[in-house]
């Protein structure tokens, strides 16, 4: 049968197809949506471009089948395992080796020239010459028997040898000309040859393909250094705005607030010969989430309150109509502290310092804190508002104001708390979770962003991660 | 435009101003051929948009837009009937029997066409740009799926119209919300980022030529650098444009402290913003420059 989308390009070996199902299947394995319609698209375009250009194949591949970004970095990583992998399968199985080649002129090499030749592509960033310096200089060391058979150990050692370090290199001992400062990128690019040439001899020497992994897990515990994984956090956030801005505009309340369009009921009454018997009404606009963030700061919460501010943070970043609260004793509104300032550092440092929630003692007041927030808040809370509290509900003895509470989520649309404690640990002690979570349309355990991304999931309706 | 490789289509597109990376200017190619159309998402102001333009400029189609929002509907976006000029004429035709009015005010000529109608109706092949799709609700999506497909529309009263030339359809989204799988499973993919030094420095000088060399690689830099910091709108590339035009104006010889601050608001359009780069930015500029090399 012709081809619906016009000349083909020359077909590809013989088994690419085969290869690329696998290639598929493997993606699926990683979470990519890969359905049948994909599939066949991504053959479509493959007969428009020659397989035999990488860039363009893995382009064309990567256009059809990867529609997000994450699926794209997926790919990524996949396409240069899955197609490297097959290509040595099929030279093991068909017993190809190119060993004697490749260490053609091994003991011969300058081990000074060569440090040039590598340094120079490095910095000029040439990969093809990269590839080929890798090969040698794998062949230089290898030859003398210096391998651990490692693939790790072997690329660092390598590195070493050649004195390569990414930054400003260090004065030349001969006091010859000032070499050129190294790229981190480019030596890693370096780095990934030597481990990409190891591996293949390794897989010549034994005949056989290591095992695959699956894709590291991106998953992190409590973040020490605020900074460092605040862009973790920003990403678990964003995602909830887009799922936050998609659903959860369910209709509540009875149909008030309807307008009539007359455009469309003068239209709809030309099929009943111009009585208007069906009225029509204006679309309702979906609404912005209105969201409130109620965030414990006091002693035992301190190592909680840090991944807390920063998830405050994001969501400041992601949400305009937000107002966010730190508690201890009392309430006080920091939006204004977040509205005006970037940095992370400085905004805790101001909550600390000028929040003035700790009164006397140092001790959570739930109770108190929600009688101050009723007061202040009450009026704005409306059946769109949501409520999120960050908090490990340990009052220290104090009357916990449950009916307070209530009253809190009776007026709020939504009502949500995130305790930094495992589960295991609610109601032990002064802990008075229990009360609270019966007027909670949700509580979760959250002290990682992985668990922040489970509460996503459940708030936009979906099924929760598996731990 | 040609479309028989795509080197001729990158090549197209450059001669029309727009100097497409690899991925792009495959992605193009393949649509033509595919006849699929194409979601581009990515950063905002780093030339989806202009995508569309340059591929209506290179292959001398008309470019129908349609640019989307909160809440927009069917309405808006595909047909409506005319209802006025339907009243005139069910008034005017006071003699006419029921039937032959009836027939008549559903003829294509009481249809007012909406973009969408319009790129598929038309007599010439167009590119359709779909702009920030994004914006929209899901229910829209779901609509636009018939007309992405099949390149057709139904109109319960007059049948189906289904397009007589292919166009080319873009859309593009800034990623505020995710789309649904399937408008994205009937799409091309392409991400669009911020470009290489290399592509931007090109970008600039084929938009301002008159500007020195040493200057174009100094401001993209610069702008990089701007680029790097958290920011609430990181400088766009028509932005870097715009920086090159000013400092051309000024004829500035180099990118100092007093000049950065000067035309900086070209590039930062946010007061936090401002601050923070005149603070991390500025300062940097202030020391001596190293000679280029």
């Amino acid at each position: 049968m012709p081809s619906p989308y016009g000349p083909k390009a020359e077909a590809g070996p013989p088994g690419l197809a085969a290869k690329l199902l696998g290639f598929c299947e493997e993606l699926r394995g990683e979470g990519v949506a890969v359905g049948t319609s994909e599939i066949l698209d991504a053959f479509a375009a493959l007969e428009q471009v020659a397989w035999t250009s990488r860039e363009d194949f893995r382009e064309a591949l990567a256009a059809t089948i990867a529609k997000s970004q994450e699926d794209r970095r997926a790919f990524e990583l996949l396409f240069e395992r899955w197609f490297f992998r097959a290509a040595e399968a099929e030279a093991v199985s068909r017993g190809v080796e190119e060993r004697e080649r490749r260490y053609e002129g091994g003991e011969q090499i300058d081990l000074d020239e060569l440090r040039e030749q590598v340094r120079q592509a490095i910095v000029e960033g040439d990969d093809g010459e990269m590839r080929d310096l890798a090969r040698l200089a794998i062949a230089a060391f290898g030859r003398q028997g210096e391998g651990s058979g490692v693939v790790g150990v072997d690329v660092q050692r390598i590195r070493r040898t050649l004195g390569l370090s990414a930054g400003q290199q260090p004065p030349a001992e001969d006091g010859a000309a000032e070499l050129p400062p190294i790229d981190r990128d480019q030596l890693n690019a370096f780095e990934r040859h030597l481990r990409r040439e190891l591996e293949r001899e390794l897989i010549e020497r034994t005949s056989t393909l290591p095992p695959s992994r699956p894709l590291a897990e991106l998953d992190r515990a409590l973040p020490t250094s605020p900074t460092q994984d605040l862009a973790a956090v920003h990403r678990a956030v964003s995602q909830m705005k887009r799922r936050l801005a998609t659903l959860g505009h369910e209709q509540r309340g009875r149909r008030k607030g309807w307008t009539v369009d007359v455009r469309r009921t003068m239209r709809a009454s030309l099929e009943t010969g111009g009585v208007p018997m069906h009225l029509r009404y204006r679309p309702k606009r979906p609404r912005r989430p209105e969201i409130y963030v109620l965030c414990d700061v006091s002693t035992s919460v301190t190592s909680a309150s840090v991944f807390f501010l920063s998830v405050l943070h994001a969501l400041h970043d992601s949400f305009r109509k937000l107002r966010s609260f730190v508690f201890i004793e009392r309430i006080s509104e920091v939006t204004e502290v977040f509205e005006h300032e970037r940095d992370f550092r400085v905004i805790a440092q101001r909550i600390s310092s000028e929040g003035g929630v700790a009164d006397v003692s140092g001790y959570t007041d739930y109770g108190r804190v929600w009688l101050e927030f009723l007061g202040e808040i009450s009026d704005d809370l409306d059946p769109r508002s949501t409520v999120i509290v960050l908090g490990d509900a340990r009052t220290n003895g104090r009357e916990p104001h449950a009916e307070v509470f209530a009253q809190v989520a009776e007026r709020a649309g939504r009502l949500f708390w995130l305790n930094p404690e495992p589960r295991l640990y609610w109601n032990y002690g002064d802990s008075v979770m229990a009360a609270y979570e019966r007027h909670c349309d949700g509580a979760f355990e959250c002290w990682t962003t992985r668990h922040l991304e489970n509460f996503v999931n459940v708030v936009a309706g979906g099924v929760p991660a598996a731990d | 435009m040609a479309d028989g490789s795509v080197t001729e289509v990158k090549d197209a597109l450059a001669q029309v101003g727009y100097l497409a990376d690899e991925p792009a200017a495959l992605v193009s190619f393949l649509a033509q051929r595919l006849g699929k159309p194409i979601l581009v998402e990515g950063p905002a102001g780093v030339g989806k948009t202009e995508l569309a333009k340059a591929l209506s400029r290179a292959s001398g189609r008309e470019l129908i837009r349609l640019q989307c929002y909160e809440g927009l509907d069917e309405a808006k976006a595909l047909y409506e009937w005319n209802y006025r000029k339907q009243l005139l004429r069910i008034q005017a035709g006071g003699e006419d029997g029921w039937q032959d009015v009836h027939d008549d005010i559903f003829a294509s000529e009481f249809l007012l066409e909406r973009p969408l109608l319009q790129a598929i109706a038309s007599a010439e092949p167009v590119v359709l740009l779909i702009d920030e799709i994004d914006k929209t609700d899901q229910e829209f999506e779901a609509m636009l799926l018939e007309l992405l497909s099949d390149f057709q529309i139904t109109i319960p009263e007059l049948g189906r119209v289904a397009a007589t030339t292919m166009p080319i359809v873009v859309l593009t989204s800034n990623n505020s919300r995710e789309l649904t799988e399937a408008l994205k499973r009937r799409c091309l993919y392409l991400w669009l980022d911020y470009p290489e030094l290399e592509r931007e420095m090109e970008i600039v000088r084929l938009h301002a030529p008159e500007l020195d060399e040493g200057l174009v690689q100094r401001l993209v830099e610069v702008v990089r650098m701007v680029r790097a910091l958290d920011l609430k709108k990181p400088p766009s590339i028509a932005e870097s444009i715009d920086w090159a035009r000013t400092l051309l104006l000024m004829g500035a010889e180099d990118i100092d402290q007093e000049t950065f601050e000067q035309s900086m608001s070209i590039i930062v359009k946010h007061r936090t913003d401002i601050e923070l780069v005149a603070e991390r930015v500025g300062v940097k500029l202030a020391q001596p420059i190293r000679t280029e090399g």
